[in-house]
């Protein structure tokens, strides 16, 4: 049994290698870049809109909405990184009900780099909002002792949010390898609703949190 | 026994523990949130978005512990430094 899609190769040179992760999340990019090309070729602003931009809207204002309830109110600045984050986490998530799909979520080297875009956008934020000084300074709030707790804090949220996903995603599909051996009758169905919800629920809570932790970084001296 | 057996039994038996216990604590605590997060829901349905949302963070957090344990015993299996070094050693006689 191998652990991750990782380990499928199909060509190699030297350092570069191109495995099943790759391919995958490509396919998933073309998609869905391919998907929101075709509806926002014509936009209308007429009352009746097509039942495609619609669908668009309504998943648009709906991440909107949670931007602004965990308080960043200029989510207009943030909805490109957080919604592009969930939107591909979904993606990647649900589409496991179609045969032969391996989730890239379920591969560690997909989630770090996904943590690790938080990791660099929450500076870059917390900077163009509060500043270079303003935001350093808020390492060392509330007294300078929390400066190493603060630093570590975010090192280890990071690591968190990276182990989080891939452990929730690749744990799904291994049960389900190891009950098809067991019991291969209902059971592994049954578990793969449950697997299914499971992506959604982590697509939202890895959305939610990097934008709890950008808000963080940007409200400054209350927070 | 061998050292190299020795490395692998107190590993496998080490990571085993680490998940055990270490899910113990994160998984009470989730109970207990998840607890109160209903009852809350009960008492105020209106403001059922908010709850949810502060629910899902605090669980996240909560099972962090749990992340953390899972990171240390999947690094005692896959990624043991000292059995790597060991066999570095064996192979290098």
């Amino acid at each position: 049994m191998q652990l991750s899609s990782d380990q499928i190769i199909f060509w190699q040179y030297g350092f570069a290698k191109l495995n099943l992760t790759i391919v995958t999340t490509w396919g998933l990019m073309l998609v869905m870049t391919l998907i929101a090309w075709l509806v926002t070729r014509r936009l209308e602003h007429s009352l009746t809109i097509s039942r495609w931009q619609h669908v668009l809207e309504v998943i648009t204002l709906s991440i909107k909405a949670q931007i602004e309830e965990v308080g960043l109110i200029q989510s207009r600045r943030y909805i490109t990184f957080i919604g592009t984050l969930f939107l591909f986490i979904l993606m990647a998530n649900l589409c496991a009900i179609v045969p032969g799909y391996e989730p890239p979520t379920g591969s560690l080297s997909t989630t770090t780099a996904l943590a690790f875009c938080v990791f660099i956008a929450v500076p870059l934020f917390g900077i163009r909002k509060q500043g270079l000084g303003d935001y350093l300074h808020s390492y060392m709030q509330p007294t300078v002792i929390m400066l190493p707790f603060n630093i570590m804090s975010e090192l280890s949220r990071t690591l968190a949010l990276a182990v989080r996903l891939f452990g929730n995603m690749m744990s799904g599909s291994m049960i389900i390898a190891i009950l098809l051996t067991i019991i291969p009758f209902i059971f592994p169905l049954l578990l793969d609703v449950l697997h299914l919800i499971t992506g959604v629920v982590q697509a939202y809570i890895f959305s939610v949190l990097a934008t709890v932790y950008i808000a963080a970084a940007t409200r400054g001296e209350e927070g | 026994m061998d050292s190299m057996t020795l490395i692998a039994v107190i590993s496998i038996f080490t990571s085993d523990i680490t998940i055990a216990i270490g899910s113990i604590g994160p998984a009470l605590g989730e109970g207990r949130a998840v607890a109160s997060a209903l009852s809350s829901l009960a008492q105020q349905p209106d403001s059922a978005p908010t709850i949810t949302r502060t629910l899902f963070v605090g669980l996240a957090m909560i099972e962090s512990v749990a992340i953390y344990c899972l990171v240390v015993s999947m690094i005692l299996i896959f990624a043991n430094p000292f059995w790597s070094q060991s066999v570095a050693t064996l192979a290098g006689n």
